[in-house]
Formats: structure tokens, C-alpha cells, sequence
């Protein structure tokens, strides 16, 4: 079973079930460390803003999700392509482990948008530039999440879910585009939420290690998923079997 | 047979098929209509307000009417085998493919533009407008069944296949909608539409020539 | 240090709705997450258990 994948010796799943179980609790740990670190910076030494007061202190957790929702996005389809295109396993199930984490990401975003927008702009909901492009960034993540558990069969699963995660990386720049040039034909140059001109630079590292926090608390989450991936699909395979033996 | 001759025969049968199914292609056209016809008693009555948001709506209507058409694509030639004999023949995916795109707008995209102008009146469109609505139609509508196809695909023979192709291929629609959407409103505010035109025919242009590809690799995932 | 009192940390200039509203939902979310990986890893070992005692399970979609 293992000799198959010697050629690929860390595309082989039993090699990646060890080494994740492995390195998972460093990156909860720095996830951790890093959170603390952002959220003193964040909360206690950034200064209060001159326009926004204190709620701009939600950008911290704001503009972190953000980036990674759309930074996780393009990892899936990246892994995504590497899977069609070598048809290793691992990397299917690598997209499909890191998809549910950015799901919860975009939603952390919109949600800390809306509570932002609120005392900023004065309402929950605005349709600016940003935002739209962020529930649209929702909706695919629903979408290849719903396609992947509608279908039984894991290999068709794993294809079909790469291949609509690569036709939604084709359009994320069209969607975008085409979003912000609505925005702009209907109301005005839209009021930018990262570009505050006072931005302190103490603000911008509190940000900065914020998304350092996010980045490796996604790699810990999908690296588990992962791994509860493996052992559902792999239970028949003999590593499996001898690996819970010399556990039990 | 050459690929333009496997082309043609493909298109007369499909259309064929279509002509034997008309309840099918007529239900889509009235379902068009009546979302459209939907708005007027949801907002009000006001011209002004309609005025301002026809285009929006047809737009809308088209897009959810092409989406619910898509389940015809695929689904009855996987069900009797012939989906399974084309990918057999020595004809490349692609040119098949296209042919059967082609026809799916000329049933279900082709219909809708025809009717368009009639709901465009509806909602006091004027004359220029009317005729931006049905050319952005012309260019909006065969980038609906390009990508639709890509998710009919996908979703061959799985339970709750219609409401999955909505959540997959709706997103992918947007841009379109926002260009044909601002075309129309771009020629009612005297602002001009070349520029939302021109942004349409681009991504034809480009639909065109990607998801063909798309959807063969996804007819192959499907099948296997 | 921005702030004076405990009080006044909590009360966010009167913004506290809406900064701990963001701060509470995302902690929120991904304990929730934390908290399913757990339950996602304790069912596939317990599948993967049963495979090994019971050998194939019936209702086994996986060829492996």
C-alpha cells in the first residue's frame, strides 16, 4: 500500500497523517501566542482614533478575516489544480479541509463589517465595493461545500469540487471588477474602510499580527480536518489498522 | 463527418427534440414573465420607480428563468446513454460541446430576448432603451448557458441537482448581470451603454472560449 | 495604555456593542470550530476502529 507512493513520499497520506499530527500543536501555539500579542497591541497600545473613536478597533479582527478569506480561497485553488493535475489525493483533500475554515472567515468578516459599518456609516449593511465582493466570496465557499457533500462518491467529489474552486478563482477578478465599477456608477467613490488617513503605524502591526494569528490558526484547523479526512477515507488501508493497534 | 457537419446534426436534433418538448421551452418563457410581471405588485405601481428599475428586473427574471432552464442541458442524454456514446465518438469534447451550448440558447436564451422588449414596455422603458435591453440580451444571455453548462455538468445525477446548480452558477452570473443590467440603465440616464456593452462582449468573448473546456472536464469527472 | 479603569476598557467610548459584538462572535466561532474538528476526529476514529475490529463496515461507500 505505502510502496505506491514512495515517488511521492509526502502525498502519500499515511506520511501526511503523522507529520500533521505532529506539527498541529505548534501552530495552535503560535496561533495563540500571536492572537494574545495582536489583541494587547490591538486593544491597549494602538491609540484611540481621532474620527472613529473606539470602534475602529474592530478592524483587528476585520481586516485580518478578510485578507485570509480571500488568501484561503486562492490556496484551495491552487491545491485544487495540483490535484487535477497529478491526481494526488492529499491535495484534493487539502482544498476541501481548508474550505469550511474560510467559509467561517468570510463570515467573521461580514459580520465585524456590518458592526462596523454601523456606527461608521450609520447603518448594518452598506452595498459598497468590498462588502459584496465579500458575500460573494461567501456564496462560492457555500457553493463548492454543497457540491462536495452532495455527491457520494469521493473521487468525483474531490474532482468536482476542484473544478468549480478553479472556475470560481477565474472569476473572483471579474466579479470584483464588475462590483466595484457597479459601486461606482451608483454611488459615488465608496468611503474605504482599510485607507483610515490616520493610520497609526502601531495600528497597522496590530493588524499585521492579527493576520499572522489567523494565518496559523487556519493551517492548525485545516491540518486537523485533514486528518479526519484521511482516517475516514483510508480506514480500509493497513496503515490505519496498524497505526490504532500499536495505539490501543 | 467533419466537425461543422457533427455540429449540424447535433443542433437539428437538439432542436428537434426541443420542437417535440415545446411545453418545456414555453414554461420557461412564462416563468420569465411572470417573475418579471412579479415586481410591479411587490413595489407599487409608480412609473417613476418602475421606470428606474426595469431594466434591473428583466435582467434579474432572465437570469433565474436561464438558470431553472439548465436542468434540460445535460440531464435527459445522461439518462438514455447518449451522453456516454458522444464522449465516445472520435469528435473532440469541446466541438460537441459547443453545439449543444449553442442550442440549449437558441431554446431557452433566444425566447427570453424575443419577450424582453414586451416587458421592457411593461415597466415604461424607452425606445432606446428597448433596444439596449434586447442587444445586451443578445451578448448576456449565451454567457448564461456557457456557464450554466459548467454546473449542469457537475451536478449530472445528483439529488437536489437543481437547487445546487442555483448556489454554484448564480454567483458566476453577476458580472453579467451588473453589465446588462447597466447598459440599460446607463441608456435611460442618457449616461450611454458602449462602455457596460462592450465589458459584455468581452466576457462572451471569453466564455466562449474557456468554459467549453470546463465543461468537458466536468462531463468527465461526472461520468466516470 | 489607553485606559484608566476596567469600567472604561469595557465601555470602548460607547462603542461597546458593536467592538465586543466583533470580538465575542469571532471568539465564539472559533471555539465552535475547535469544538467540531473534536467531534469530526472522534467520529473518524471511531469509524476507523470499527473498519479495523469489524472489518468492512456494511454501508461503505469507500474502496480505499
Amino acid at each position: 500500500m505505502i510502496n505506491r507512493f514512495n515517488k511521492y513520499r509526502y502525498a502519500s497520506p499515511a506520511t501526511f497523517y503523522r507529520l500533521a499530527g505532529r506539527l498541529i500543536p505548534w501552530f495552535y501555539g503560535a496561533a495563540a501566542l500571536f492572537c494574545v500579542a495582536g489583541l494587547y497591541i490591538g486593544l491597549f497600545l494602538a491609540p484611540t482614533d481621532f474620527q472613529q473613536s473606539e470602534a475602529y478597533r474592530i478592524i483587528f479582527i476585520h481586516v485580518p478575516a478578510a485578507w485570509m478569506s480571500m488568501f484561503i480561497y486562492v490556496v484551495m485553488a491552487c491545491w485544487a489544480a495540483l490535484g487535477l493535475a497529478f491526481n494526488t489525493r492529499m491535495s484534493f483533500m487539502m482544498a476541501s479541509a481548508l474550505a469550511p475554515t474560510g467559509a467561517m472567515l468570510t463570515f467573521v468578516s461580514l459580520w465585524t463589517g456590518a458592526l462596523w459599518g454601523k456606527p461608521t456609516w450609520g447603518a448594518w449593511w452598506v452595498w459598497d465595493a468590498r462588502l459584496t465582493s465579500e458575500l460573494i466570496l461567501f456564496f462560492l465557499y457555500l457553493g463548492f461545500m454543497a457540491l462536495q457533500s452532495a455527491i457520494d462518491d469521493p473521487r468525483r467529489a474531490d474532482r468536482a469540487g476542484a473544478l468549480i474552486a478553479l472556475v470560481g478563482v477565474v472569476n473572483v477578478p471579474i466579479i470584483y471588477f464588475s462590483v466595484r465599477w457597479w459601486n461606482t456608477l451608483h454611488q459615488g467613490a465608496s468611503v474605504s474602510m482599510t485607507k483610515a488617513p490616520s493610520m497609526a503605524s502601531i495600528m497597522l502591526v496590530g493588524m499585521l499580527v492579527m493576520a499572522l494569528a489567523a494565518w496559523m490558526y487556519t493551517i492548525a484547523a485545516a491540518l486537523s480536518r485533514a486528518r479526519c479526512i484521511i482516517l475516514e477515507r483510508e480506514r480500509n488501508a493497513q496503515w490505519v489498522a496498524q497505526m490504532l493497534e500499536a495505539e490501543a | 463527418m467533419n466537425m461543422s457537419q457533427t455540429v449540424m446534426v447535433l443542433l437539428r436534433r437538439e432542436l428537434m427534440l426541443a420542437m417535440r418538448r415545446r411545453g418545456d421551452v414555453l414554461t420557461v418563457l412564462f416563468f420569465f414573465v411572470i417573475v418579471a410581471s412579479l415586481f410591479p405588485l411587490g413595489v407599487g405601481p409608480d412609473p417613476k420607480l418602475l421606470r428606474l428599475m426595469g431594466g434591473g428586473v428583466v435582467w434579474v427574471s432572465a437570469l433565474l428563468a436561464a438558470m431553472l432552464s439548465l436542468g434540460r442541458l445535460f440531464a435527459s442524454d445522461y439518462a438514455d446513454g447518449t451522453l456516454e456514446q458522444l464522449i465516445l465518438t472520435p469528435t473532440p469534447p469541446v466541438v460537441w460541446i459547443t453545439g449543444k451550448i449553442l442550442a440549449h440558447w437558441l431554446v431557452s436564451g433566444v425566447p427570453l430576448i424575443l419577450v424582453a422588449p414586451v416587458l421592457g414596455v411593461q415597466f415604461g422603458l424607452s425606445n432606446e432603451a428597448l433596444g439596449v435591453l434586447v442587444f445586451s440580451l443578445l451578448l448576456g444571455t449565451p454567457v448564461l448557458s456557457l456557464i450554466g453548462a459548467i454546473g449542469a455538468a457537475l451536478t449530472l445525477g445528483l439529488r437536489g441537482g437543481g437547487v445546487l446548480v442555483s448556489l454554484l452558477v448564480l454567483p458566476l452570473y453577476i458580472p453579467v448581470l451588473i453589465f446588462g443590467a447597466g447598459a440599460v440603465d446607463g441608456a435611460m440616464s442618457g449616461l450611454g451603454s458602449e462602455a457596460h456593452l462592450s465589458l459584455l462582449g468581452g466576457i462572451l468573448i471569453l466564455a466562449f472560449m474557456l468554459t467549453p473546456w470546463a465543461v468537458s472536464a466536468a462531463l468527465r469527472i461526472s461520468i466516470e | 495604555m489607553n485606559w484608566h479603569s476596567w469600567q472604561e476598557f469595557l465601555y470602548m467610548g460607547g462603542y461597546a456593542l458593536y467592538v465586543w459584538g466583533s470580538f465575542a462572535v469571532t471568539a465564539i466561532l472559533v471555539a465552535g470550530e475547535i469544538l467540531l474538528l473534536r467531534l469530526h476526529r472522534k467520529k473518524a476514529l471511531e469509524l476507523a476502529l470499527n473498519t479495523v475490529k469489524y472489518g468492512k463496515v456494511k454501508n461503505d461507500e469507500n474502496e480505499a
